[in-house]
């Protein structure tokens, strides 16, 4: 008797725990996003300058910031704007890549070079110099640190589009809609799209915490949202100045950046293999 | 040489469990072509997986697969590979599946020679000997080809090349000709008959076209939803059929229909759902001979020499 | 009767992409200077191997192929020369059965929405309301006989044969004259293969349907179609009477296929191929008639000239010496 089921430590680590963990993760950001105010227990805005810099206690779990502010409340509060940013910056990556993908990948083929060459330019262009060069024509607030993220990551989804869509094009039954009459329009709406959509929608939610990150990284160079905003990045960069003596503005920043990220790729992954018709099926 | 005695697969699903054969008894003389007949679903693919133990995890075999008398069900997976490809070889319907498309001919062909003890140049010259045994004209020139650079017809010969490389005892082939036109599968089937002449192993040959099976074949087997229904040497299954199944697959043939046929023979209903199959005959329910004995396991009857019907109306 | 379906001089020409913008365009034929007329209500079957042409020709004849010379004419009515938008209305008189029968289908569809899908892009939308679209599924789900409950069925949850009737009642949707059926029995099992057949031609009996069908299977085109062609290499080598043909094959080409064929009967076993090789490459036509690589009767006059057509009785054949005068 050969028996199935054998334990496994691969199906352990990859399996069942890390999809709840992530949905609680990313359920607990939309939670501080949506009630941040409440459940803060202070204004991440109010500054107290008697007690700057004070170390975890009971009245502030994680400590003060440099100015008297309560470390946890901006954390807090933070997640509004991470959770904001980063879906609203996906969410346009997203419509933007898929139409882009759309027409380059069943267009005639002169647009789609045309197009290959504007995505692989912007692909190849080093982001922080993009972002330098914007920023000081735009000057530096959230809509355009909105546009940098849109830019940089649109090609990304555009190429991975535009090759399903090339690959699915010539199937047997995109033939079949055409010999019923179909219009292009028809086909790519009603039968490309929803047979492309599903690895982008996985990379995308897993390029979410990308996003936070990506707006952290601008921040911390200057270049992000302006203060007073409670951005996980921006108190990553201010609390850079004081790590030797206060650690704890640092851990504000970056603990929520890490949870995001964990969460969000957690419930990718998962995402993933709920999309999978493979996993799905079965026989 | 191959002797599988009551060996029933079953799959987990999520459906529940798919009884994908059900007591096979199967022996394959030595030197013997056997030729093994089935549609979609009668489990021709599993009892293959079965024979060369390349059956997904959540398989559960019971019964026992003998070979050359060695018990492969109970073989240590190290053991298995030093078969695998020496002493059984495979030949698959899609000959670009077996065959590396990075690599050249020349390189596949001597790298599954690692086990004998030949210089390169002599491992090359092997290759080349058995292409050009299986018809590919100019064989030293080409080994330096990749895949894609032979035709289907060519890759497939390459393939049976490949297998009968190791000299197998036990050579498989799982619908070798249906990816390919008719003169080609014409000139294969030819290709295997006069291989036969100096090869002295035992070939496996699966396929659902009755044609190839009268062209080659000693033996034949007749599956059914995972059952066997009958079992005989060739000219008795084509020409003195016993089982109604075997019949009614005779007679839907077109190709055994002389003229034109406005409408075809068929066999109405359906493949029975292999969760839950049907109590006693699988095929009772297609069955146009079918009373209510059939409700009951058919007995094997043997109804001549070396020839079993699992029915219960062809009793003596 | 008079034909429905004709075709003249019909060639189909695949450009491969140039290199440089004013290189010369290099570029294989797939069919040439291929003729024929489907009577209305007729059964006509194009023969060959992979790669012979025929499923070009039929995706031709839908206007699914780049089309370089020649005439196609449907009820008297000539192709329109345009884009996807112009062929719609000449798409409307015509569908198109597809070898693989699963792939055809758009897989995130249910059955309902694939057979009732013809409907909406040919602009019933408004006419053809809910209850109607119900009414028009049941009833084209009836016709190739299946229950009314697979409607909420998805591609994937199709047998082979399933997906086939599926096929046949999205083609059957606008009530089209002429189905083209490219390999309509391919990898299903004998015994559905005979259901599928018999399905065509009862639909051909109660709608006068007249079809195109392409089939590498001989043992199926003999039983099937009324009229054949056998083609080689983008041209018909010999066309007529499906029976005569089988009884007295006049090409060397199609004797050699005849022969090809395995019968079930242990104790005729073929002792020879007569058709060696392959079929060489489109783009390195041989010379003179393109059958000589590989005729087992060619003669020096073969490799210099093409042969032209030839009267045989009521069948045409391309060849210098033809089996039958």
């Amino acid at each position: 008797m050969v028996t199935a089921g054998r334990f496994s430590p691969r199906r352990l680590l990859a399996g069942d725990w890390t999809r709840p963990v992530g949905g609680l993760l990313v359920l607990a950001l939309i939670i501080c996003a949506i009630g941040g105010d409440a459940l803060a227990p202070y204004s991440p805005f109010k500054m107290a300058l008697g007690i700057r810099f004070s170390n975890p206690s009971w009245a502030h779990w994680l400590g003060t910031d440099q100015l008297g502010r309560d470390i946890l409340s901006r954390m807090i509060v933070g997640a509004r704007f991470a959770l904001f940013l980063g879906l609203s910056a996906t969410g346009i990556s997203v419509i933007g890549g898929v139409l882009l993908g759309l027409i380059a990948g069943f267009g005639p083929r002169w647009l789609d070079a045309m197009l290959l060459v504007i995505f692989d330019t912007t692909y190849s262009f080093p982001v922080v110099m993009l972002a330098l060069a914007v920023i000081t024509l735009l000057g530096p607030d959230l809509g355009t640190v909105l546009l940098i993220i849109v830019i940089v990551t649109i090609p990304r989804y555009a190429r991975l589009i535009r090759t399903s869509t090339q690959s699915i094009r010539v199937a047997e039954f995109i033939v079949a809609e055409r010999s019923l009459g179909a219009r292009p329009a028809r086909i790519l709406l009603r039968h490309v799209l929803p047979n492309v959509i599903g690895p982008l929608l996985i990379l995308a939610s897993m390029d979410i915490p990308g996003v936070i990150t990506l707006e952290a990284g601008l921040s911390f160079l200057g270049l992000g949202v302006p203060p007073p905003a409670p951005s996980w990045g921006r108190m990553l960069s201010e609390g850079y100045n004081y790590i030797r003596d206060t650690p704890w503005i640092v851990v504000g920043g970056s603990l929520p950046l890490i949870l995001t990220t964990l969460g969000f790729t957690f419930l990718g992954e998962g995402l993933r293999d709920a999309l999978d018709p493979r996993l799905r099926r079965g026989r | 040489m191959l002797d599988v005695r009551d060996l029933s697969v079953s799959f987990a699903s999520a459906a529940g469990r798919v009884q994908a054969l059900r007591h096979v008894d199967l022996a394959v003389v030595r030197g013997a072509i056997m030729g093994i007949v089935g549609e979609s679903g009668s489990g021709k693919s599993t009892l293959i997986g079965a024979a060369t133990r390349l059956l997904p995890e959540n398989a559960d075999i019971s019964g026992a697969v003998q070979f050359d008398g060695e018990d492969l069900l109970a073989l240590k997976s190290a053991a298995l590979r030093a078969l695998r490809g020496r002493r059984i070889a495979m030949v698959f319907q899609d000959p670009m599946t077996a065959l590396n498309p990075v690599l050249s001919i020349g390189q596949q062909m001597t790298d599954i020679q690692y086990r004998d003890r030949l210089s390169a140049t002599d491992k090359r010259d092997r290759a080349a000997a058995m292409l050009s045994r299986v018809g590919i004209p100019d064989a030293a020139a080409r080994l330096s080809r990749h895949p894609h650079e032979f035709s289907g017809g060519m890759r497939q010969r390459i393939a049976i090349a490949m297998a009968l490389l190791g000299n197998p005892d036990l050579l498989i082939a799982d619908e070798p000709t249906t990816a390919l036109d008719v003169t080609m599968e014409a000139q294969i089937i030819h290709l295997l008959r006069l291989l036969r002449k100096d090869f002295h192993g035992s070939i496996l040959f699966v396929s659902h076209n009755l044609g190839l099976i009268a062209e080659l074949c000693d033996d034949v087997t007749i599956l059914y939803a995972g059952e066997v229904m009958e079992q005989a040497p060739v000219r008795n299954i084509l020409l003195q059929p016993r089982h109604p199944y075997t019949r009614a697959l005779l007679d839907c043939d077109p190709a055994r229909i002389p003229g034109m046929a406005r409408i075809l023979p068929t066999i109405g209903g359906e493949v029975p759902n292999l969760v839950s199959p049907p109590p006693g005959c699988v095929f009772a329910p297609r069955c146009q001979m079918a009373s209510d004995i059939c409700l009951t396991p058919p007995p094997a009857h043997r109804v001549g020499l070396g020839h079993v019907a699992r029915c219960h109306k062809v009793g003596p | 009767m008079s034909a429905l379906l004709e075709v003249k001089g019909l060639g189909v020409r695949y450009d491969a992409p140039r290199i440089l913008p004013f290189a010369a365009r290099h570029g294989v034929d797939a069919v040439l200077d291929v003729s024929f007329d489907i009577l209305a209500g007729s059964t006509f079957a194009l023969v060959g191997e992979s790669g012979s042409g025929k499923s070009t020709l039929g995706r031709a004849v839908m206007g699914l192929a780049p089309f370089r010379a020649g005439q196609i004419k449907i009820a008297g009515a000539a192709m329109p020369s345009g884009g996807d938008a112009s062929l719609v209305l000449w798409r409307r008189q015509m569908a198109m059965m597809f070898q693989d029968a699963i792939a055809s289908l758009s897989p995130r569809l249910t059955v309902r929405s694939l057979v009732t899908e013809p409907f909406d892009i040919h602009g019933f939308r408004q006419g053809l309301r809910a209850r109607d679209r119900e009414a028009e599924c049941r009833r084209l789900l009836a016709l190739v006989g299946l229950p009314a409950d697979f409607a909420e069925r998805y591609p994937h949850q199709l047998s082979g044969g399933q997906a086939r009737r599926v096929g046949v009642a999205r083609a059957l949707a606008l009530s089209p004259r002429l189905i083209i059926a490219d390999e309509p029995t391919a990898g299903l099992d004998v015994s559905v293969q005979g259901e599928i057949l018999n399905l065509l031609r009862r639909l051909q009996d109660e709608l006068g349907l007249t079809y195109l069908l392409i089939s590498h299977n001989l043992a199926v085109v003999r039983h099937v179609s009324d009229r054949m062609a056998i083609m080689y290499m983008g041209r018909f080598v010999e066309m007529g009477d499906t029976a005569e043909i089988y009884a007295d094959p006049a090409h060397p080409y199609t004797h050699g296929l005849l022969a090809a064929q395995p019968e079930i009967d242990p104790d005729k076993r073929r002792e020879d191929v007569e058709l060696m090789g392959e079929v060489p490459s489109l783009a390195a036509r041989p010379s003179g008639c393109e059958f000589h690589t590989r005729c087992p009767r060619a003669q020096p006059l073969c490799t210099e000239q093409a042969p032209d057509d030839r009267n045989i009785g009521q069948r045409v054949a391309r060849c210098h010496f033809p089996l039958v005068s």
